[in-house]
């Protein structure tokens, strides 16, 4: 295998990573401040992807397809926690996932009643795609080169939120300490909207973007979603920084290992064999990882912190 | 109201007499669905051990359900091809004994549930729920990219595996046949509960350093509990391909994790039938409303958020009086 | 002298910059209550937690009957013979008095609990919780859930739990707290009799309990024991009253 060929999949797994990481901020920010597992994260994901779609397919703009997919996936989380998830802030974990299991129902079913149960395609806008030229003469697409910008742009931001604004304060001491945030005269009921609809959003946008290279599709979000729990897991509940770390591991284990392991197997197998033997074990390389993580840190890599 | 022991031989003997006046009229169709109604509420039993004595939610039991299937389908498909699984160092043919097959997806099953439980119960909470999800979804994709067993499309069988001195092939027996291992279950899980493992165990859920302080250590009570759980529930999932005469990744699919455990709020968590009521009422709207409407699953949804939000003791907990955990 | 029943060495344990036990050695000998006092913050939980296994001390170890135990973990501990009550009630609270009780009892058989054995059907068992009920007065209200039973009760509770388990030595954690002047009477009774059958040691803020009860007095102050001695030795050591006591005694 070459180096450049190697190079790009780095590249991918850093694309795949940061897309994780958009999914676990939100989930470890509902978790961190809320208290809440939330398993519909993954159609909030979804929420985003078709509302692009819609919106690109009817005005054919990529930018207000993904305004769209950002105000339609906040809009959802919004209505969420106002009508269903602030019932479940003082509940114990089981009822919080079965009653997020079953807004997945709800969402996937009505998704699916909407828009039909074939895929729809969101297209790459003509000015992002096509290859670009790296140094050292890698060719690389554009569009998944955006992402990453993208997603390193938007974890940039979301340590900027977190440290340097009041809503930030707000959210830290939230984590801290409930009560004492109400006592502070924070309203806390639209705090955790906010950060509700932040996460959504969030979710939505990482939607939009991976729509575009997959196929838009009822069911599209839980895949990712399981991911981002592993994220969440490697990285530690809570923590915005464990959520990157994790994300950005998982991506270049789950990518690279399904490049690598097949080439490892070849060494010592025939063709055939190793690249069968390879995926199925590569598929399972990022659950082995979060197996070895817990072993030696059961709370995760930055457990414990907020 | 009523006494639960009143209302769970009302269930099990609802469950019975269905199939049986349906074998009297001659309706195979409503025998199978009974019969799903069985092995549902037996994998619902499986988990029940877990997440009501133990208070471990579990979110990836889908994984013994799927090994128990692919325990039958390996074991059968190597046998209705006359081909060995392995040769050497010894011979390992395949079977079409359901006994045989049992016994596997329940050895299975367990190693497979001392493993995960062996990592995912040194977290608790969140992290519990999450790390079995994220289990079962590991072999969800390892089931799909292992070609040598059909990968996405599943392993079809031909003809349903064999008990001795019965014919499997006619619906009703096939229907004791599960009926009885339900029953058996049901025993299984009533005697833990009155035992001083469960009391522990049951202990542990609700004040952990109270456990330790009586001189036990939950996490082994918890892991025994998992084992047995993963084992009752891999049990299922070995009838659940028979009835079908097909295991496919789906078994592994978290939906069927959710589904798992949808039984048993339905039904209502902690009560010795709660599986059985809740896969009842499952199987019985999966038919009506997907007569009625291709999206059933949004009425569903909408039920079982009603049921969490405002009926948390499920069906059984909204017909019977309070009574203490056991007496 | 014998051999002290429970015994900590020199055990210490710090928290980043705090000093939360500085080298704490203290000892319990059969037949007696040894009470240990302190202001809040003292580290008084910091050192049951170290003498029942739930911190393990920085140096220093534990000693159940010569046996060094400081390697052992709580439950451990606990089937060694170590019987803890908790500040907090820490029960059940959806099981019944019984069988929180033979929850106990279980831990003082010593063996894996059977999967398949009916508890209650136990003899042995069902008659060391019985008689540890019957010894604190919860008899009759035995098969009343503990979620039903009253602050006081629970306390009775905890009691029972930790001498059905047939211990060698009980560490009690404020086994008074929130009882009002009726229940610490009705527990003090109760404590002063239960030193015979093993020695407690007793951490508690009820100046009245301890002095009605302590055969032997340590003071805790910042992680350092300053005194230890008899009631009237502590009630007139002037580093106690000056660092402590003060207008209490």
């Amino acid at each position: 295998m070459s180096l450049i060929l190697l190079i790009e999949q780095v590249l991918n797994g850093l694309q795949l990573g940061v897309m994780l990481f958009l999914m676990a901020a939100g989930l470890t920010l509902v978790f961190g401040v809320m208290g809440l597992i939330n398993l519909a994260h993954g159609s909030l994901y979804m929420i985003g992807a078709f509302a692009a779609a819609a919106v690109a397919g009817a005005t054919g703009s990529f930018l207000l397809a993904l305004v769209a997919a950002l105000a339609a996936a906040a809009a959802a989380g919004a209505i969420v926690e106002l009508v269903v998830i602030r019932r479940l802030y003082d509940r114990d974990h089981l009822d919080q996932v079965l009653a997020t299991f079953a807004l997945i129902l709800i969402f996937s079913e009505g998704t699916r009643y909407i828009f039909g149960s074939f895929p729809l395609y969101l297209s790459i806008p003509d000015y992002l795609s096509g290859p670009v030229s790296l140094p050292g003469g890698i060719q690389y697409p554009l569009y998944r080169l955006t992402l990453i910008g993208i997603g390193l742009a938007v974890a940039v931001g979301l340590f900027l939120l977190i440290s340097r604004t009041r809503l930030g304060v707000q959210i830290r001491a939230g984590e801290a300490d409930r009560e004492m945030v109400a006592a502070l005269g924070v309203d806390i009921s639209k705090l955790y909207t906010i950060v509700f609809a932040l996460g959504a959003a969030l979710a939505g946008l990482a939607g939009a973007l991976v729509g575009t290279i997959q196929s838009v599709q009822v069911g599209m979000g839980e895949p990712v979603l399981i991911l981002a729990f592993v994220v969440i897991v490697i990285g530690g509940i809570g923590s915005i920084k464990g959520a990157l770390i994790g994300a950005l591991l998982v991506g270049l284990t789950d990518t690279l290992g399904g490049v690598l392991l097949p080439e490892l197997f070849k060494l010592f197998m025939d063709a055939s064999s190793a690249s069968s033997t390879g995926s199925a074990l590569a598929s399972m390389l990022i659950y082995l990882l979060m197996a070895a993580v817990l072993f030696w840190k059961p709370k995760g890599l930055f457990g414990g912190a907020a | 109201m009523m006494r639960e022991r009143h209302l769970n031989l009302i269930l099990l003997a609802g469950l019975l007499a269905i199939p049986v006046w349906a074998w009297i009229t001659d309706e195979p169709f409503t025998i199978t669905l009974a019969t799903r109604v069985a092995i549902l509420a037996l994998a619902g039993v499986g988990l029940n051990i877990a997440l009501g004595l133990g208070g471990l939610v579990s979110l990836g039991h889908a994984a013994f359900f799927g090994i128990g299937g692919y325990a039958m389908g390996i074991l059968a498909s190597h046998a209705q091809n006359y081909d060995p699984i392995f040769t050497t160092p010894f011979l390992f043919e395949g079977t079409k004994s359901m006994p045989v097959i049992w016994l596997t997806a329940i050895v299975m099953g367990g190693i497979a549930a001392l493993l995960i439980g062996l990592i995912s119960l040194r977290t608790s909470g969140v992290y519990f729920i999450m790390i079995t999800l994220a289990f079962g979804q590991m072999f969800y994709f390892f089931s799909i990219s292992w070609p040598a067993y059909g990968g996405e499309d599943g392993l079809s069988i031909w003809v349903r595996n064999g008990f001795p001195g019965l014919n499997t092939l006619d619906p009703i027996q096939f229907f004791a046949l599960c009926f009885v291992l339900l029953l058996l279950a049901l025993g299984l899980h009533w005697t833990l509960a009155r035992s001083g493992f469960g009391l522990a165990l049951n202990a542990a859920r609700q004040s952990e350093a109270r456990v330790e302080a009586a001189g036990l250590t939950p996490f082994r009570l918890r892991l025994v509990a998992f084992v047995i759980s993963g084992m009752v529930t891999a049990l299922a999932g070995a009838l659940f391909a028979d009835l079908n005469r097909f295991v496919s990744p789906t078994m592994f699919a978290w939906q069927m994790s959710g589904e798992i455990m949808v039984f048993i709020i339905l039904g209502g968590v902690a009560r010795l039938c709660g599986p059985v009521a809740g896969a009842a009422l499952f199987i019985t709207l999966e038919h009506w409303l997907g007569g009625v409407s291709d999206y059933w699953h949004v009425f569903l949804g909408a039920l079982l958020l009603l049921v969490v939000l405002f009926a948390r003791g499920g069906l059984i907990g909204a017909l019977v009086k309070k009574e203490p955990a056991h007496d | 002298m014998t051999e002290p029943v429970l015994e900590t060495r020199g055990i210490t344990k710090h928290f980043g910059a705090l000093v939360a036990s500085d080298a704490v050695s203290l000892d319990l000998h059969a037949g007696e209550i040894h009470a240990v006092i302190g202001p809040n913050g003292a580290g008084k939980s910091t050192l049951i937690a170290q003498i029942c296994g739930a911190l393990t001390p920085d140096a220093g170890t534990v000693h159940l009957e010569g046996q060094d135990v400081t390697a052992l973990s709580t439950a451990e501990r606990a089937e060694a013979g170590i019987a803890r009550t908790f500040q907090i009630s820490s029960l059940a609270m959806e099981d019944t008095v019984l069988q929180n009780t033979m929850l106990g009892a279980l831990g003082a058989a010593g063996k894996r609990p059977s999967l398949f054995r009916p508890i209650l059907r136990d003899r042995a068992l069902r008659a060391l919780a019985e008689a540890a009920l019957e010894q604190v007065g919860l008899a009759e209200r035995r098969a009343v859930r503990v979620a039903d039973l009253s602050h006081g009760q629970r306390r009775q509770l905890e009691v029972a739990v930790a001498l059905a388990q047939a211990p060698k030595a009980f560490v009690m954690d404020e086994p008074m707290a929130g009882l009002g002047t009726s229940g610490t009477h009705d527990l003090t009774a109760l404590l002063d009799g239960l030193r015979t059958q093993a020695p407690i040691l007793l951490v508690e803020h009820d100046m009245d309990a301890v002095f009605a009860l302590a055969d032997r007095i340590s003071v805790l102050v910042y992680g350092r024991i300053i005194a230890t001695g008899s009631v009237e030795d502590i009630r007139r050591d002037s580093a106690v009253r000056d660092a402590y006591l003060g207008d209490a005694a």
